[in-house]
């Protein structure tokens, strides 16, 4: 079989393309510049990434098979969780968070498990001795949780989850109610949110020394909203900063004599 | 049959004809049969990790529709004109009245029919164990929270965004047009290549190349103190290669992130001028190739 062809047709072939693609050059990057503002092509496949995945994993995510390697690798975290291998869930964890930076879900599970789950086996740890390491070692874990989801909120700002996630977070774990407070003020304050939210972020604000006023001022208008606002929990919580604030009789929304809270 | 310049009978023929022997590929068939295997079972990949099983599946499932579209073109693509040249069937093609160039398009249209319909059965196939999937959570969901009719509306409402979203169409048709690009640009390098397997290697060579133009294209327009060659080759790589990363849309539409409909349709745009200038260079190079 022969099979020639002209060196300088192929020479031309290869200047046509290259001029088309200086005409085309304008639109893919404006392109690229509306899909980044959509939320597409925000990840950066850097070299910190490439030391994380791993030659293969590297050329996967950047042969367009970003989600794909994401989805295996929290495979992998499932594994290390079952053989509680905290540290390799921490690595693995970073990874798919940065390879797929707008799925909530990952942030959201990736902080649990290293808030409530690391943290408190690192509590139980029977191989530590020391109590004061122990809790050390449970702190740090918490804090990862914590930064987990801080990061997940800057990757994610137009959404309520994350922030009530790290509300969530700051209540059970950190006992940081203040912090609480203002993670779940900020939830609530985006539209369509769940009406729990509201709740939860005055009651954090109600065991703030200091805040009390302010909680009630809220608490109050929440129970002015009607009855979908009107959960026992509310009431009770405006009856007990009532009776704190010892606010005059004809004011309260609970009655003075009412005890069974 | 009709014997001017360009007659679409004609080419329509060669098409069906290529379309019908891809399809009686083994390779099609393993292929296809292994993706749509991937993509069942990615439901019970799903249930392997502990949380959002429908981020999983849709991940597993576009991830290896992706791949086997990709497969499919470039293999199917790179092996037409040799084996046309090999068993001579071109010769008896081109001894008739059909200009080279409707030859090209026939082939081109018949892995395009062979790409559309893996897209549809891989697509159909993944939306219906989406929504199996998603009826069995939705039931699942109303047996635990029957309790709570608030609280089970907005557990439905959650389960039910985060399965099925319309996004997803548009973001199944772009991995088509990807293919078609991936197939038009295989059929352009096997008019110079003397083999199929030099084909798919320059072609899959070029797969991640195009991956990579997007960063080429940065260090060449931001390079700043880079010798002028790097930023020649830089530059060089940019123009003549598509920024294949423009077409990886599905990464983020399962991330929960919406299409807006002129992305979608800049996208689509952007890959039909890429194959039609591919096609385009394909015939200026096959015009007087020597058979």
């Amino acid at each position: 079989m022969t099979s020639r062809l002209s060196p300088a047709r192929i020479v031309g072939g290869i200047v046509f393309l290259a001029c088309v693609g200086a005409l085309l050059l304008p639109w893919e990057i404006q392109l690229q510049k509306q899909g980044r503002e959509a939320g597409f092509r925000t990840v950066a496949l850097n070299l910190s990434l490439r030391e994380q995945l791993g030659q293969s994993g590297f050329l996967a995510a950047l042969s367009g098979f970003r989600a794909p390697v994401a989805a295996f690798l929290w495979i992998q975290s499932h594994i290390a969780w079952e053989h509680t291998e905290w540290g390799k869930m921490a690595a693995l964890f970073d990874t798919v968070t940065t390879l797929q930076p707008h799925t909530l879900l990952y942030w959201d599970i990736a902080a649990w498990h290293m808030a409530w789950n690391a943290s408190i086996a690192a509590e139980q740890d029977l191989n530590q001795q020391s109590e004061l390491l122990r809790q050390r070692a449970s702190d740090q874990y918490i804090e990862l949780g914590r930064d987990i989801l801080e990061r997940g909120i800057r990757n994610n700002p137009k959404d309520y989850y994350l922030y009530e996630r790290l509300g969530i977070l700051l209540r059970e774990r950190s006992k940081d109610h203040s912090g609480a407070a203002d993670a779940l003020t900020k939830a609530a304050s985006f539209p369509e949110v769940p009406t729990y939210i509201k709740r939860a972020a005055v009651y954090e604000l109600a065991k703030v020394p200091g805040r009390e006023r302010e909680a009630y001022q809220r608490l109050k208008a929440l129970y002015e909203e009607g009855n979908t606002q009107r959960a026992p929990t509310l009431t009770a919580r405006l009856h007990e900063l009532e009776e704190k604030l010892q606010i005059p009789e004809n004011e309260r929304v609970t009655p003075r004599t009412k005890k069974a809270y | 049959m009709s014997s001017s310049f360009f007659a679409p009978a004609r080419v329509m023929a060669i098409g069906r004809n290529t379309f019908t022997e891809l399809v009686r590929q083994k390779v099609f068939y393993f292929l296809l049969l292994f993706s749509l295997i991937m993509i069942g079972s990615s439901s019970f990949l799903a249930k392997i990790s502990f949380a959002g099983e429908f981020q999983m599946l849709k991940d597993v499932a576009l991830g290896a529709m992706s791949v086997f579209l990709c497969l499919l073109a470039i293999l199917a693509t790179a092996m037409l004109l040799p084996r046309d040249l090999e068993d001579r069937t071109i010769f008896t093609i081109l001894s008739k009245p059909v200009p080279r160039f409707e030859y090209l398009l026939g082939k081109l249209l018949g892995v395009v029919f062979m790409l559309t319909l893996s897209t549809l059965l891989m697509g159909g196939l993944f939306l219906a164990v989406l929504l199996m999937r998603e009826q069995v959570v939705l039931m699942e969901t109303q047996r635990s929270l029957a309790s709570s009719p608030q609280e089970l509306a907005a557990a439905i409402a959650e389960v039910k965004r985060s399965a099925f979203t319309w996004d997803l169409i548009p973001g199944m048709a772009i991995l088509l047009v990807k293919s078609v690009l991936l197939a038009s640009l295989t059929l352009l390098i096997s008019t110079i290549a003397t083999s199929g397997i030099f084909a798919i290697l320059v072609s899959a060579s070029a797969y991640f190349i195009g991956h990579l133009q997007v960063t080429a294209r940065e260090y060449w327009l931001d390079g700043i103190g880079v010798h002028w060659w790097t930023r020649l080759f830089t530059a060089v790589v940019a123009l003549i290669f598509p920024d294949l990363q423009a077409f990886n849309l599905t990464d983020d539409i399962v991330a929960g992130v919406h299409l807006p409909m002129g992305i979608f349709w800049q996208t689509v745009a952007l890959g039909g001028v890429y194959v039609a200038v591919y096609y385009a260079v394909a015939c200026f190079l096959f015009q007087n190739r020597e058979l």
